[in-house]
């Protein structure tokens, strides 16, 4: 039976059974690679996606339990059109080997939608669930109090 | 050419004698030029292995992987500085597997002597050897090497195809060269003509090269600039592709189980997996099974539904016994004595005070951010292969051993890896996916791993033991007798990647600790090989990441049992032995306003480590905070000739650090039954946001020759924190992962 989902304001179908998570739907079925597996139990949030402009851990997410529209890491912004926190990441150069990203920004993206103004603390209690091997976090935090200054003007 | 390589298979010593195989080799072959792996493009030219032009733009050619460490963008602006190019007007790319894109630092790292006093006869030793890589087909990044390898070469490289470019401009104008000048891409004349490098190329392409002259540092506009990363615009918008990332037409996806015991299977069962959803294939690769479905989740169910049963680990079963023969690893023959100054085995001289302590260091992991994967189309009489990897030579002709193919008729792309610290160097992931290939002709087959896969079937960074005497008088050492028994890293990566027995004195298996820039008056390092075959491999700065832990943890010991403040004490042994690594201190110092005491609920911590050509200094802060305690500030400084690019230089020197930290605080590799007990990060857990201290670094730039940056920033960390944890507690702890003895914030 086909499954629909809206990603990225598309809509897909998969005829993929009901328990895949949506990270392996994203990525196998639909080629959405932008979204990274790092642990598969929800450890790392390499997997982090939005779904109704929320962030979540598209790894523990069912493909029949999605509640509502995805947004991915390719739906933010593209190279040539980048959304403001893509920017900001860009001009910290925050990126090591990169794996981590897609799910930083996307959980940052998710974090200034609900508080434009995070505090240290915030950004420490809102992205501890995002782990990155290569150490970005100094960068992180850089690059979300600059999105936090642009888009709160 | 046979005969040579079969010379250097022969048993390659790793110590002092590795000079002697090197001139062996002779300078007819080693300078031999490498075939240019380029083609000549349609109304182009491939200038050399790093340049080419045609009407479409110009592409660099970057010879060491991208793995986070920023070398692509580094090369190219090498090029682009003196080819006269802007970095966000070229393509980079991965170079192909080729002996053109050999490393020539690597080997270099084999010099006798302890590096940070090498004169120029050892630099150019260092540089000898270093050719041999070209002889072994070591394409490889790693050890630091990559801006050693480049600085030069890429320059020249640049340099040269810009000569040629101005040659075809003279020609075609009818001026004389002297008239013109480069900038962005074209070619200017007095009169104002410019000409584009893209129209002239296929011209330029008929010149004969000559070897230019490099330009001085003084006219440089990119070297020793932060540089925008060309990997970044991908990286920041979920476009950059990596290896699990390619999706060639048709593909099919696996997922892998391997015997957590590293040999082989009994048998298996797997008539319950085959009839689970998606799953399209069960597959015998040897000492383990992949599944093959039309989803990698859907492939890694069924094989949990696979009933294998495995052969008996190599190694002993319990950590305990892995451990116990580390121990008696002290009971062989020293595999080096690298340093012997004075008269250590004299023992503590009169009237000094002796010091004793043994440290203990664990297993380790990798777990790079991306879990081991590689995906691979067989033919019949071609394979192409897509793996991130360290090595593209070594994976390439691994690969082309399991398919009965030549290497030529093998393909493998070097997407972008995400993260390798030194797992991705080891070929095994892309093997198995070339042996599942080859029973899936014409079929594209990606075979990823699960974390758990990745995290049991690693080559793992060894366990190893110290045992440290020492002696301090007026407050100076003047006794240091230090022993380190671990397995050999060199030994067994050697054999496993090159089918190379080494002998010798294996000088990495004691970087950081005989090499340790302290002038002490007996001062003996011993090295110990233990018989103990746990699969192993180069680990984020390798055996410097338990040496210094050694070596400055007792340092700090030996500081406090002669009553002078810890840093200082460092500087009156290093002062006159290696100035530059003294200014390392001293910089620490003066940024973390040292004053030698800390109010009640913060401690600070000092070391210090030389390892892959750069001094680094760390100071650390750490504070009592009601949930536990806390790394509140890392201060680091180091030293690396030339910084080529500061912000990539900074990214990797705290980034090395937090490597180092997470291990240092959380992690810990260990054996049951023959199977390693960690599965995920949850049971191997490191530095998050909410544990990460603030940095600030510092770049010097006083040591004559290039320091290495991927690696540096590793080893002090571990005992700088063990120190500050003594400074806050009053309590040593001499093994890792140190919440074993604290209790640190969650
Ligand atoms: S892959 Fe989902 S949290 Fe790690
Ligand atoms: S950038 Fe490599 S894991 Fe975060």
């Amino acid at each position: 039976m086909a499954t629909r989902l809206t990603v990225n304001g598309k809509q897909l179908n998969t005829d993929l059974p009901e328990d895949v998570p949506l990270l392996w739907v994203l990525r196998d079925e639909f080629g959405m690679t932008g979204t990274k597996f790092g642990c598969g139990v929800s450890a790392c949030g390499a997997c982090t996606v939005h779904i109704d402009g929320e962030a979540q851990r598209s790894c523990q997410v069912a493909l029949g339990d999605v509640w509502g529209d995805v947004t991915t890491i390719e739906g933010l912004g593209t190279p040539d059109n980048m959304a403001v926190i893509q920017q900001s990441w860009l001009d910290h150069q925050v990126a090591q080997c990169g794996w981590c990203q897609s799910g930083q920004i996307m959980q940052a993206a998710s974090l200034l939608a609900q508080n434009p103004t995070p505090t240290d603390q915030d950004i420490d209690d809102a992205m501890q669930g995002n782990l990155c091997r290569c150490g970005t976090y100094p960068r992180i935090r850089a690059a979300i109090h600059d999105a936090a200054s642009k888009i709160g003007g | 050419m046979a005969n040579i390589r079969k010379i250097a298979r022969r048993t390659f010593l790793i110590g002092s004698a590795a000079i002697v195989g090197g001139a062996a080799f002779g300078a007819w072959y080693v300078n031999r030029p490498a075939e240019n792996p380029l083609k000549t493009p349609e109304g182009g030219a491939a200038f050399n292995p790093f340049v080419l032009i045609d009407q479409n733009g110009i592409t660099l050619i970057a010879k060491h992987v991208e793995m986070g460490q920023g070398s692509r963008t580094t090369l190219a602006a090498l090029i682009a500085e003196e080819l006269d190019v802007r970095l966000e007007d070229v393509r980079v790319l991965q170079g192909q597997p080729a002996q053109a894109y050999y490393n020539s630092a690597l080997l270099g790292e084999l010099v006798p002597g302890n590096g940070y006093d090498r004169g120029g006869f050892a630099h150019a030793l260092g540089e000898t050897l270093g050719v041999l890589g070209k002889v072994l087909n070591m394409q490889v990044t790693g050890g630091s090497s990559a801006m050693k390898d480049g600085f030069t070469q890429m320059r020249l490289a640049g340099a040269s195809a810009r000569e040629a470019l101005k040659d075809a401009a003279a020609a075609r104008l009818g001026v004389a060269k002297s008239q013109l000048k480069t900038e962005n891409g074209q070619v200017i004349a007095a009169d104002g003509t410019t000409l584009a490098y893209t129209e002239l190329a296929a011209e330029a392409g008929q010149m004969d090269l000559s070897e230019p002259e490099l330009r001085p540092a003084s006219e440089w506009k990119y070297i020793g600039k932060s540089m925008p990363r060309v990997d970044m615009a991908g990286k920041v918008t979920g476009t950059a592709q990596y290896g699990m990332d390619v999706r060639p037409e048709g593909l099919k996806f696996a997922a892998l189980r391997a015997n957590p015991k590293r040999t082989g299977m009994t048998k298996f069962d797997a008539s319950a997996a085959e009839t689970m959803p998606g799953v399209e294939g069960v597959y015998d690769l040897g000492d383990a099974i992949a599944v093959v479905a039309n989803n990698t989740w859907l492939a890694m169910q069924a094989l949990e539904a696979v009933e294998v049963t495995w052969g008996a680990a190599l190694y002993p079963n319990e950590t305990d016994q892995i451990f116990a023969r580390i121990e008696q690893g002290f009971d062989l023959e020293a595999n080096s004595t690298m340093r012997d100054d004075g008269d250590a085995e004299a023992g503590a001289p009169t009237g000094s005070l002796a010091v004793e302590a043994q440290y203990k260091a664990p297993y380790l992991a990798h777990a790079a951010m991306e879990p081991l994967n590689a995906t691979a189309l067989y033919t019949g009489d071609a394979m192409e292969i897509w793996s991130g990897n360290q090595g593209p030579m070594l994976h390439r002709q691994h690969a082309a051993a399991e398919a009965g193919l030549t290497e030529e008729q093998v393909t493998l792309h070097t997407p972008y890896l995400g993260g390798g610290f030194g797992r991705r160097g080891d070929f095994d992931y892309t093997s198995y996916v070339a042996r599942l290939a080859v029973q899936m002709q014409g079929t594209p087959v990606m075979l990823t791993w699960s974390r758990e896969e990745d995290m049991r079937h690693d080559f793992y960074r060894p366990g190893a033991l110290a045992r440290m005497k020492g002696a301090v008088k007026d407050g100076r050492a003047v006794l240091l007798d230090g022993q380190v028994s671990a397995q050999s890293t060199t030994v067994q990566v050697m054999k496993r990647w090159m089918d190379f027995e080494v002998g010798g004195p294996d000088k990495g298996h004691v970087d950081a600790i005989f090499n340790a820039p302290y002038a002490i008056e007996n001062h003996r390092v011993r090295g110990y090989h233990a018989d103990v075959d746990v699969p192993v491999g180069a680990w984020r700065s390798v055996a410097a990441s338990f040496n210094a832990f050694f070596q400055d943890s007792f340092m700090d010991e030996m500081a406090h049992a002669a009553g002078v403040d810890p840093l200082e004490f460092r500087l009156q042994h290093m002062r006159e032995e290696f100035p530059e690594g003294a200014a390392c201190l001293e910089k620490v110092r003066e940024m973390s306003a040292w004053t030698g005491s800390t109010p009640e609920g913060v401690g600070r911590g000092v070391a210090f480590a030389y390892s892959f050509g750069t001094p680094v200094a760390q100071v650390v802060e750490v504070v009592q905070q009601d949930s536990g305690i806390h790394v509140n500030k890392v201060w680091i400084a180091c030293d690396m000739g030339t910084a080529l690019d500061p912000s990539i230089i900074e990214a990797q020197m705290f980034g090395g650090m937090v490597y180092g930290l997470s291990a240092a605080i959380y992690e810990e590799i260990t054996f049951s039954n023959g199977e390693v007990e960690q599965y995920n990060f949850p049971d191997f857990d490191a530095t998050r946001m909410h544990t990460m201290p603030e940095v600030e670094v510092a770049i010097l730039e006083a040591q004559e020759h290039l320091g290495g940056a991927g690696e540096p920033g590793t080893p002090p960390i571990a005992p700088a924190l063990a120190n500050a944890l003594f400074d806050l507690t009053g309590t040593r702890a001499r093994e890792l992962p140190l919440n074993k003895t604290f209790d640190f914030k969650y």
